[in-house]
């Protein structure tokens, strides 16, 4: 995680160093929520877990999780791909139900996102908004 | 003896489908022209690559006959990477947490009303517009990201794999029309507008809140995480209050 006044390592072990922590959070993160039964993913807890680990050792910006974190996120949009194309498997269901399904979804979606929005900003500090 | 070369493309044919290199194959490159087209639409938000891409690995699937589960044998070994990409959600989160402190109280009580928000709207406008109790189930955990969601939805009595679908067309919408929407309700503060994106639609929102803007998108992911935590924990108490 750290590189501070390590030789630069090659890319392919920087890859490798950070695709290993990444796994790592979510393994621990899994064994935490499943042991103690929370109702909460494994990986979101890894991530938490990430977090605090990157606020104590503070790693330099060309780490190796770091790195491997953001080549991940650059294409979260694709991991996405697969379960949206389970649409091919409910198109009847789609059609038939076509009104409760798109107008609860448009409309329950606009209600949530400008409702948090307004709270959010109504909550924020008033100095640097 | 087994000559040394034999022509056989049934075989071959049959070794295809039973592998997951063609639904891998096809997704990347499905994924790989949406984000070309996105970038020669003068990255149009109508033109989000993952919204190009299920468009095309669906027309592709109709068009071969090929089902949904012969598909997800490869489609399963890129939404495995979903975990180790909500694990890096820390990072951007790290770059911003000077900015934690005043997000506390906001988000204490942004995110849970989300929740709420999200799944009685959902609820309820299914049974209101004349969808049957299993399909308002189904509908209510839309908002967490899709690992979460369908898990809930098939706990609940909900049909899992819809649940999925809806999810994914909730964030979809939402990284379309979702920055526009909060311009249009005087949501400026990129910090609200985060959080706001990442309490609706997740992976998809935050991907484009990311695309925007590096702090719209940490705060988005963060609110990603805590909506997933939220649902979980209030979602049967929620169905259980509307007698579900």
């Amino acid at each position: 995680m750290t590189s501070r006044a390590r030789p630069p390592r090659p890319a392919s072990v920087v890859f490798l160093d950070g695709l290993l922590w990444l796994l790592g959070f979510w393994f621990v993160g899994e064994l935490v929520v499943r042991t103690f039964g929370i109702p909460v993913p494994g990986a979101v807890v890894g991530m938490l877990g990430l977090f605090v680990a990157l606020q104590v050792r503070r790693p330099g910006p060309r780490s190796a999780t770091l790195t491997a974190a953001d080549g991940l996120l650059a294409h979260l949009q694709l991991l996405f791909i697969p379960a949206g194309v389970g649409i091919v498997a409910f198109l009847a269901v789609v059609r038939d139900d076509a009104v409760p399904i798109v107008g609860a979804l448009l409309a329950s979606w606009a209600i949530g996102l400008v409702l948090v929005g307004w709270v959010v900003t109504l909550l924020l500090p008033r100095r640097g908004r | 003896m087994t000559p040394l070369l034999a022509w056989q493309p049934e075989a071959t044919w049959a070794w295809l489908q039973g592998s997951p290199l063609l639904g891998v194959l096809l997704t990347l490159a499905a994924y790989r022209v949406g984000r070309a087209v996105h970038h020669r639409c003068g990255r149009h938000p109508a033109t989000q690559p993952v919204l190009v891409a299920i468009v095309l690995v669906s027309a592709v699937l109709l068009a071969t006959g090929t089902s949904y589960g012969e598909y997800s044998r490869g489609g399963d070994l890129l939404a495995f990477l979903l975990g180790p990409a909500t694990v890096a959600l820390a990072v951007p989160l790290h770059r911003q947490a000077h900015h934690l402190r005043r997000l506390l109280l906001p988000l204490l009580v942004a995110i849970p009303l989300g929740v709420v928000v999200s799944v009685s709207t959902g609820f309820w406008l299914v049974t209101l517009l004349g969808g049957d109790e299993q399909l308002a189930i189904t509908m209510a955990p839309k908002a967490a990201t899709t690992p979460v969601s369908l898990v809930l939805s098939g706990d609940a009595g909900g049909i899992a794999a819809l649940t999925a679908v809806l999810t994914i067309g909730v964030g979809i919408v939402s990284a379309v029309l979702g920055p526009w929407l909060m311009t249009l309700a005087r949501v400026r503060h990129p910090h609200a507008r985060g959080v706001a994106m990442g309490a609706v639609s997740h992976g998809i929102g935050t991907s484009r809140s990311l695309a925007d803007d590096p702090e719209e998108g940490a705060f988005a992911g963060l609110a990603m995480g805590l909506t997933a935590f939220s649902t979980a924990v209030l979602l049967p108490v929620l169905l259980g209050l509307f007698g579900a």
